[in-house]
């Protein structure tokens, strides 16, 4: 039987938040959302009194009884409760991994794939031809004091004794597990299978080692599966019962408590197979930015574990550097003087932007961490490294190496976009421009922002419920932006572009003659498709390629259809002044505030 | 979400600290229940297991890994000296012998035959956990370490930088708002923890290099002059290792900002007496702020509400400091808490307060910008 009342939560690093979803008639909807501080930390070390607190702000709202003093109540005859509760999990820094392989650029790639595509946050990978010395690696795990480790090398038949020297490296550094001192440290073996007698031989005794298939049987081949099984299994087993409060919680939940970022990617890769496009997702959080992509069928996740914008805001400032954060401002701002506010938001989180002009501040740091975490999701969603491919003369002057990324901008359906400063800006056309400025999408791209960051609850539901976690996230979590045309090409400023025809039903035809460096928004409401029908000069390509027409049917949203002949790359002036002009233009453009006297 | 508001930093003459003092691994605890203890008492010691060689004893005698076993002298679980003989093997007839002798001390862990490695464990190395306060021993955690309390004044910061340090403590600024320059700190106050009043400059921290004193605190500290110090920039807000000759607590923030005039007329009024600073700092995951304790005599029973140290509510007539533009640094008193949401200049609709600043001037805030002057 479907049940009718459905309690999830999800326990992250700062706040939990709780969502109930009611069969309402053929389908399913969200009825109300609750949260409160987590707290897995001292003084309150049980992460279910933050689940009882946010599922109380539930009951006030629907007025239903969920919870008692000693839990969650599931519905048997009372008429109390919910019918399923399930949770997801990022408390306490949630997975942290170190991995290990024989080669970073084959083994310990793939080891770092299967740890994120777990949920884990990669701390370190460890590799032969890491360019650290022997002792230099010894430190750093030691110091590290990951929740697991995933130890991979060789293909099967491969070599042996590097793999085990990894593994008396691992012996030699002792690593103590970061929750709890009175446990030892899972390691997941997923290496060359003539390797384990000797693995187990050297960590069996001082570790809780789980020797899985390999992960790289040959160098055609990627394995991920087994090892990512392990890794969740002991993430249940050790992890989760080591966090303060998490063995009650797993008493209460229907279904198994998932990390965070394993229950978004379930969500993006659920959305990419059902509407058959390629789908790129983003979470901005205070601390860390996951990239979650689905292009040609391959997910891929990353986290920038230092990308974000309140702990780590400082971080983005050094990484990307200060002229690159002024570079989105459409005012003059002294360097200090935005170095010293930067500071004051590190170690004031929680507080946030009253002017506009701080707004902006935020915003303009946004759209760095945004370009670096996507930077540094390129370089990881890859495709094998070193293996044989076939070649026909048509390939032989291209050169394409193996390992490209497999990001393609061009192909990009939908561009989603979470976390508080993307959900909650206080216009969705700041959300919209962000997104623009940061992932530069080409050619035809649907944009939309998570409303109140319900896909990990919807992801891990998707594990129980399917059909309710498809509906809820299709009508209540994702608000649709519009669609963006950006053509690909490069032009002064002025250039006619392209002509853009834009026809809906029961409304005049539009003409837009597009010039390079403008951006255009036209209203396409919520709901509504437009055909556009665009032809480009010959210097330009809307996606059909260069100086070809394209045809194509478009959504709109709250923010409606944006035209982006900005160039791609996006050009950015090299005078300040001309810059912040250019800046406030393109705000402008989207009637949003500049900042300055508006 | 029901606290919408930054709780403040406790800034406090009297209150009960309580220091948890913890070994990173099991060990013994050195001290009793009811125990005195001084900053530099030792509570605990365990010892660390020593870190592991690897020897590449296989490749060093020309051998196949298979082949090292029989050229062993020690076996698994044997003490071996540096410089004494691990393998040797014999060839011509033994008239040519080569050797492999252990670099280090150390009980032999384990011989590969799959690499040719044998590991050598070093010995373990002793590690203490002192007290860091003058206080008495409260409670003992088996095997872990204990808890110390002190009677003492507190004074959080927001941000710091260095390890824990004692000292007595030196007032060099005139006020609160008081930028003081190099010249102010001398030979008198090596060893020392001087408070200065608003900004630390460069030059404060240059002499407070050059004098030798323990820790510095003051109300601000510009971004460049930190970077300067540190001769890095500080990623993420996670301190207290670096490796810096004093400890440096900022108790506003990043800024010209003069130091909150609470915290400086308690700071002065303690002048002389013996404290324990910290400047460690992490904002992500349990929050930790510096810290000037200065431990005193007991108070009164009577005194004990006044010793626990009170948590102000966010209420009419509480004072708070505005820590967000464009109000940064100012203090206030609250008017008015309207429950509703407003929209406040960005265009985000949030929970507000209006205050009334020093100046007079009547502002409205939102909840999330402030911060509640506790003691």
């Amino acid at each position: 039987m479907q049940p009718a009342t459905i309690l999830a939560t999800d326990c992250g690093s700062t706040t939990t938040k709780a969502i109930l979803i009611q069969r309402q008639g053929d389908e399913y909807r969200l009825a109300a959302r609750g949260e409160a501080p987590t707290t897995v930390e001292t003084p309150f070390d049980d992460v279910t009194l933050g689940v009882l607190n946010a599922v109380r702000e539930v009951e006030d709202l629907t007025g239903l009884r969920l919870a008692t003093e000693d839990g969650l109540v599931l519905r048997e005859d009372s008429g109390d409760g919910a019918d399923l509760y399930v949770s997801t999990s990022s408390a306490g820094g949630g997975l942290q991994m170190t991995v290990a392989g024989v080669v970073s650029a084959m083994t310990a790639e793939s080891a770092s794939r299967a740890a994120l595509g777990a949920g884990a946050i990669v701390m370190d990978v460890i590799a032969v031809d890491d360019g650290r010395r022997e002792h230099e690696r010894i430190e750093r795990i030691r110091h590290m004091r990951p929740d697991m480790i995933l130890l991979s090398g060789g293909t099967d038949g491969g070599t042996i004794t590097h793999v085990v020297e990894t593994a008396e490296l691992l012996l030699a550094a002792d690593p103590k597990p970061r929750l709890g001192s009175g446990y030892r440290l899972p390691v997941v073996y997923a290496g060359n299978r003539d390797a384990r007698a000797e693995v187990e031989k050297i960590l069996s005794q001082s570790m809780d080692l789980r020797v899985v298939d390999n992960i790289r049987p040959t160098l055609e081949l990627e394995n991920l599966g087994p090892a990512r099984e392990a890794i969740h299994e002991l993430f249940l087993e050790h992890v989760m019962q080591q966090a303060p409060g998490y063995s009650k919680l797993t008493g209460w939940t229907s279904a198994d408590i998932m990390p965070t970022p394993q229950a978004v990617g379930m969500m993006v890769q659920t959305v990419a197979q059902q509407r058959g496009i390629d789908v790129l997702a983003v979470d901005i959080g205070g601390a860390t930015t996951d990239v979650f992509t689905m292009f040609g069928g391959q997910f891929h996740r990353t986290v920038s574990a230092n990308l974000g914008m309140s702990y780590s805001i400082c971080n983005v400032l050094a990484e990307a550097g200060t002229d690159n954060v002024l570079r989105w401002l459409p005012f003059p701002l002294d360097r200090d003087e935005l170095r010293n506010r930067l500071r004051n938001k590190m170690i004031r989180p929680t507080t946030i932007p009253q002017t506009i002009q701080d707004l902006l501040v935020e915003q303009a740091l946004a759209r760095e961490a945004l370009r670096l975490a996507l930077e540094h999701h390129r370089s990881l969603a890859v495709g094998l490294k070193g293996i044989q491919q076939e070649r026909t003369i048509g390939d032989a002057l291209s050169q394409a190496g193996t390992g490209q990324t497999v990001v393609s901008m061009r192909n990009l359906g939908l561009l989603i976009g979470s976390g508080g400063v993307l959900s909650h800006a206080p216009q969705r056309a700041q959300s919209a421009l962000m997104l623009l400025d940061a992932f530069q999408p080409e050619g035809v791209t649907e944009l939309a922002v998570d409303s109140i960051f319900m896909m990990p609850q919807l992801g891990v539901l998707a594990q129980v419920v399917p059909e309710a976690s498809v509906q809820v996230f299709e009508r209540d979590c994702l608000i649709p932006l519009g669609t963006c045309l950006a053509p690909v090409g490069q032009g002064k400023p002025g250039d006619t572009v392209a002509e853009v025809r834009v026809a809906r039903s029961g409304a005049p035809e539009q003409t837009v003659t597009l010039q390079f460096g403008e951006l255009v928004r036209r209203d396409l409401p919520q709901g509504a498709t437009a055909r556009l029908t665009v032809t480009p000069e010959r210097r330009f390509d809307c996606g059909a390629g260069f100086g070809k027409e394209l045809d194509t049917e478009v959504v709109g949203g709250v923010v409606g259809l944006l035209l982006d002949a900005r160039g791609r790359p996006l050009v950015r002036a090299t005078d300040p002044s001309e810059r912040q002009r250019q800046a406030a233009k393109w705000l402008g453009a989207l009637g949003l505030p500049t900042g300055e006297g508006d | 979400m029901a606290t919408a508001y930054t709780p403040g930093l406790v800034v406090t003459e009297r209150t009960v600290v309580r220091k948890t003092r913890r070994l990173p691994l099991k060990g013994d605890v050195l001290v009793a229940v009811g125990d005195c203890v001084e900053p530099d008492t030792v509570v605990a010691r365990t010892e660390l297991p020593g870190p592991l060689t690897t020897v590449r004893v296989a490749e060093k005698l020309g051998l196949e890994p298979q082949e090292l076993r029989p050229a062993m002298l020690k076996r698994e679980g044997e003490q071996v000296a540096s410089g004494g003989l691990l393998a040797r093997t014999k060839s011509f007839f033994g008239l040519f012998t080569s050797a492999c002798e252990s670099p280090v001390s150390g009980v032999l862990e384990y011989v590969s035959e799959v690499t040719g490695n044998v590991g050598v464990r070093h010995p373990a190395r002793p590690v203490e956990v002192l007290a860091y306060l003058h206080g008495e021993i409260e409670e003992v955690l088996e095997g872990d370490g204990a808890v110390v309390r002190a009677d003492a004044a507190y004074v959080q910061g927001i941000f710091g930088v260095g390890g824990e340090r004692q000292g007595a403590l030196a007032c060099v600024a005139a006020s609160a708002d008081a930028t003081v320059s190099g010249d102010a700190l001398s030979a008198v106050h090596a060893g020392k923890i001087v408070v200065c009043g608003g900004l630390v400059t460069a030059d404060v921290l240059a002499a407070a290099a050059r004098v030798g004193v323990a820790g510095v605190v003051g109300g601000g500290i510009l971004d460049a002059d930190l970077t300067q110090l540190l001769g890095y920039e500080i990623g993420l807000a996670i301190t207290g290792n670096e490796n810096l000759p004093f400890t440096l607590i900022v108790t506003e923030g990043f800024g010209e900002i003069p130091m909150a005039t609470r915290t400086f007329d308690l700071l002065r009024s303690l002048e002389g007496q013996r404290a324990s600073i910290s400047g460690a700092t992490q904002i992500r995951a349990g929050v930790l702020r510096p810290e000037v304790i200065v431990p005193r005599a007991a108070a009164p029973a009577d005194d004990d509400a006044a010793a626990r140290g009170q948590t102000t509510q966010l209420v009419e007539g509480a004072l708070l400091r505005l820590i967000r533009e464009p109000y940064f640094g100012r203090l206030a008193t609250v008017t008015a808490l309207p429950p509703e949401l407003q929209e406040v200049e960005s265009g985000a609709r949030v929970r507000v307060l209006q205050a009334r600043l020093t100046s007079g001037e009547e502002v409205t805030v939102p909840r999330a910008n402030v911060e509640l002057i506790e003691g």
